[in-house]
């Protein structure tokens, strides 16, 4: 067992767990966020995609060890107070969304695109969502949503 | 009495159903052409897109209760095997292991049409479920199940599809599965009438489902109640199977399905991870959640058939056919199932003579399960490639030579279709991509990335049928419920039931909450599969939502004492036609019961006598193969289909596109691997089977060409969940062929094929 803290979703938290347990299953069964899906659980179809430190990661890659001191923002915390961020309004408004199971995660990747460029080119959309696989809508919806947030100020949006 | 009975005929994954369905006497016309509708055909946000982008939505996975244990599967490691001891003494030592259920103690239940058991001594594939352990946790669960010791007797496997059709084959069931045969007129004297013949081999690999929610089950008992929460396709089929195979009430029994990451077929049916689920649960009175992994997923919950097509046509010399000769095989592996294939082959053309006959070989592997628009995707690709073949040899452009074949009749009985826009879509479709300019003769282009077009066609059923039901409750505030026992699995059901209530009772989507998956509180509603839903539920929501109007107006004519025929309805409000003072609205009604909810139930109307009801369509593709690296990248498709009345245009999209993205994958990437020395499964996660990603996504155009079809059902809607997938790999695999002169009849394309094509053609 080992005693870690980190911020999650803004708020800081402390947990005393076993070494090897995994990002997503802390996520999910310590903190009911379960918002975050596992899909394929090697890292391969990105359902469990988070932010850790700002950069989009597979909670399911991810052990508790690692978690010490870092900042993790899930699902959860793109929204507040019931309020969807600009990006999530984008995934309704262009129909990016399906059975909405790998929704979450594709939110994530695209939401750590923008913390760091805030004016992303299509291919850098593409890559940013390479690794998160959809079986049932196709990609383009996506992109588009992705673009139109882009082209707003989520950046703003994003910083508070 | 306003319905009666009836016997519903209608296909549904390739299979003639029929059964009783109660259905409305006085029928609903379908909403006029020119008429302005002011909610179906919006392209509206789903209505569940709330819950899932901002992660609250609660899937099966994510379902949980206090106290609740974990079950894991054992699974054979061998393809063939009999089990002559099972050990699980040291298993069941740790105290976090709660139950158990091996062969030994678990019930002696038919499973696989009685030719296996729910757990069998007999394990005839790498991935046959041996035995179930509940745990505490997944890792005591994996942990236990480890220490099962297990006396095998491994016999002789074959996972090889070319080995399984010989005599000297292992025998994996005492029987072998009857070839169906279908014949037209006299094949040999249709071949003599031709002026030319073509004739080739083509085969596809077999493909897996892959939703990206894995099946799971949520299973809770309350006395002698269980309830179910399941990862499904079919909240009915899940029902009676878990009664029957727990031997208790139907009505006991209660699933629910909420939210759920895809399913593509392969949930269709109750798995055996469900009736495992339970049994355990009721033995350690705890609830138990069970989850496969992806290797199960890929092993033991379904995949599409694979398929060795000899196809033969015979055509005259302006172009029409006179003979089609289809032998097709395939497996759907160790228990029965259906690899056929030939259903293009029957009835996308005119065609007077044929002879088509579908086998199906038993392997030592998962069994089958429907998978979107089945055995029509590989058939369409080994067909429509043939097609081409046929018009090249002729020297005619494709779509002219399928234009030539086109039948307005069913060419099986000579029936009239409901609407079949065909030509319609060939046309579009063509125009879009810019056929007649951009498409060059096969193998034209210069330089190492060669540039092809191709196109096939589509045909599926996709009507619809009863019985479907629906209960529609309208509150005092104006709002409205609509209950009904079908299943949104992602296609946008609950969207566009409510824009079809809106559109009656004239009031909007967001005061319409619609319940689905729940067998407690829903009537029967159809399955989420076979391109059925939309159809079959949206003409009983129609009519639930119609006789609301119907009951609100004889209220109104009481209240207001004038007759039906003086009023008239506007968003809410019924007025007089005489005298514009005189309204009363839903709080002026409401104020007169003494109930706060009116509650009407609609049915599904039977489906029109002496007509075929299908859906047909065309795609095309525009590819660039690199004929260095074997890479094909398809930079374009365009989708033309006839699919009656579109009623979201959004969800709409999403449906194409993503059943393109499909039938990419299948043209070109996926591909189940069994290593037939070991019988072992390869492919069990998916890094190793590939799924189409951003980076394949081609730009993707959707032309609807029809407005509506008046002669299907009340709203004049098809289903498009299958046809947005079963021409693209066919228009794919002809557009390769367009670029580099060389047709790869084996699907997936893969580079290496490519290449090995351009060596031997070069050669």
């Amino acid at each position: 067992m080992i005693q870690i803290s980190f911020i999650l979703n803004g708020k800081k938290v402390k947990l005393e767990t076993d070494e090897n347990r995994r990002l997503i299953d802390i996520l999910r069964e310590d903190f009911s966020l379960t918002g975050t899906k596992e899909g394929c659980s090697i890292g391969e179809c990105g359902a469990c995609t988070i932010i850790m430190n700002k950069l989009a990661v597979n909670s399911c890659l991810v052990l508790a060890g690692q978690l010490i001191d870092s900042e993790i923002l899930t699902i959860e915390g793109v929204s507040e107070n019931g309020k969807l961020n600009v990006l999530q309004e984008n995934f309704l408004k262009y129909g990016a969304v399906q059975c909405g199971y790998c929704t979450p995660g594709m939110i994530m990747s695209i939401y750590a695109l923008l913390l760091k460029n805030n004016n992303p080119a299509d291919e850098e959309i593409k890559e940013a969502i390479a690794g998160n696989l959809c079986r049932c809508t196709g990609y383009k919806q996506i992109i588009d949503a992705a673009r139109a947030t882009a082209d707003t100020d989520m950046i703003t949006d994003l910083s508070q | 009495m306003s319905t009666k009975f009836i016997k519903s005929k209608f296909w549904v994954e390739d299979i003639k159903e029929e059964m009783m369905a109660e259905v409305p006497i006085s029928v609903v016309e379908p909403w006029q052409k020119d008429k302005e509708l002011k909610y179906v055909g919006k392209p509206e946000s789903r209505k569940d897109a709330y819950d899932k982008v901002s992660g609250t939505a609660e899937y099966t996975f994510d379902k949980s209760f206090s106290q609740i244990a974990v079950a894991k599967t054992l699974r054979s490691p061998y393809p063939n095997a009999v089990i002559k001891k099972i050990d699980v003494s040291e298993a069941i030592k740790n105290k976090n292991v709660l139950g158990i259920l091996t062969p030994d103690n678990c019930k002696d239940n038919d499973w696989y049409s009685g030719t296996s058991k729910l757990l069998d001594k007999k394990v005839r594939y790498n991935g046959d479920e041996i035995a179930c352990i509940v745990a505490e946790t997944e890792q005591d669960a994996e942990e236990a199940l480890r220490l099962i010791k297990i006396e095998y007797e491994i016999l002789p496997h074959v996972t090889d599809l070319e080995k399984a059709k010989l005599d000297t084959a292992a025998k994996i069931n005492d029987h072998e599965l009857k070839p169906r045969e279908y014949n037209r007129g006299n094949l040999e004297e249709g071949l003599k009438e031709a002026d030319i013949i073509v004739e080739d081999k083509f085969s596809t690999s077999v493909a897996v489902h892959n939703p990206l929610e894995p099946h799971c089950s949520v299973v809770k008992w309350d006395g002698e109640k269980l309830l179910v929460f399941d990862s499904t396709q079919g909240i009915w089929a899940v029902r009676d199977t878990v009664a029957s195979q727990l031997g208790i009430p139907a009505s006991n029994v209660r699933v629910i399905k909420k939210y759920m990451g895809g399913g593509f077929g392969g949930k269709l049916e109750c798995g055996k991870y469900t009736v495992m689920a339970a049994l355990l649960s009721k033995k350690i009175g705890r609830p138990v959640k069970i989850v496969l992994d992806r290797k199960e997923m890929n092993q033991a919950v379904g995949n599409r058939p694979s398929s060795v097509q000899e196809l033969k046509i015979g055509a005259k010399k302006d172009g029409s056919i006179t003979a089609i000769s289809h032998n097709a095989y395939g497996t759907a592996g160790a228990f029965p199932g259906s690899a056929g294939c030939s259903w293009p082959a029957r009835s996308l053309y005119k065609c007077p003579n044929m002879k088509l006959v579908d086998t199906t070989y038993y392997i030592n592997a998962g069994k089958d399960r429907p998978f979107r628009a089945p055995g029509h995707v590989q058939g369409t690709f080994a067909f429509e490639s043939i097609i081409d073949e046929a018009a090249e040899k002729l020297g005619m452009d494709p779509i002219e030579f399928r234009v030539k074949n086109f039948t307005a009749v069913d060419p099986d009985w000579n029936g009239p279709y409901t609407s079949k826009l065909l030509r319609e879509a060939y046309i579009a479709g063509a125009d879009k991509i810019r056929w007649k300019e951009n498409r060059k003769k096969a193998g034209f282009g210069g330089g190492i990335v060669k540039t092809g077009y191709g196109m096939a066609s589509q045909i599926w059923w996709g009507g619809g049928a009863p019985p479907s039901y629906a209960i529609l409750k309208l509150n005092w505030d104006g709002s409205a419920e609509l209950v009904s026992g079908t299943q949104d699995i992602g296609t946008g059901t609950y969207t566009i039931l409510a824009q079809i209530v809106a559109e009656v009772l004239e009031i909007p989507t967001r005061k319409i909450n619609v319940v689905l998956g729940d067998t407690g509180v829903c009537p029967f509603g159809a399955m989420s599969g076979g391109s059925m839903t939309a159809p079959s539920v949206g003409p009983a929501a129609r009519d639930a939502a119609e006789k609301m109007l119907s009951k609100l107006k004889s209220a109104a004519a009481a209240i207001l004492e004038l007759s039906e025929d003086k009023l008239e309805y506007s968003e809410g409000v019924f007025s007089s036609k005489d005298d514009r003072s005189k309204t009363a609205d839903f709080s002026k009604l409401f104020g007169h019961f003494r109930e706060g909810v009116l509650v009407t139930q609609g049915a599904r109307e039977a489906n029109p006598e002496g007509y075929a009801i299908n859906t047909f369509g065309a795609q095309f593709a525009k590819v660039d193969v690199n004929t260095l690296t074997g890479k094909v990248c398809v930079k374009h498709v365009v989708a033309a289909h006839d699919i009656g009345r579109v009623l979201n245009r959004k969800t709409l999209n999403n449906q194409f596109h993503g059943g393109i993205m499909m039938g990419l994958g299948f043209a070109l990437l996926e591909e189940r691997v069994i290593d037939n020395y070991t019988g072992k499964l390869l492919t069990t996660n998916l890094l190793d089977y590939k799924l189409p990603t951003i980076i394949e996504t081609p730009e993707i155009d959707v032309i609807i060409v029809s407005e509506e079809d008046n002669k299907v059902n009340n709203i004049g809607a098809k289903g498009i969940g299958e046809p947005a997938m079963i021409p693209t790999a066919g228009a794919i695999a002809n557009a390769v062929y367009n670029a580099i002169g060389v047709r790869i009849k084996d699907l997936p394309i893969t580079p290496d094929k490519v290449l090995n094509a351009l060596a031997s053609k070069n050669n």
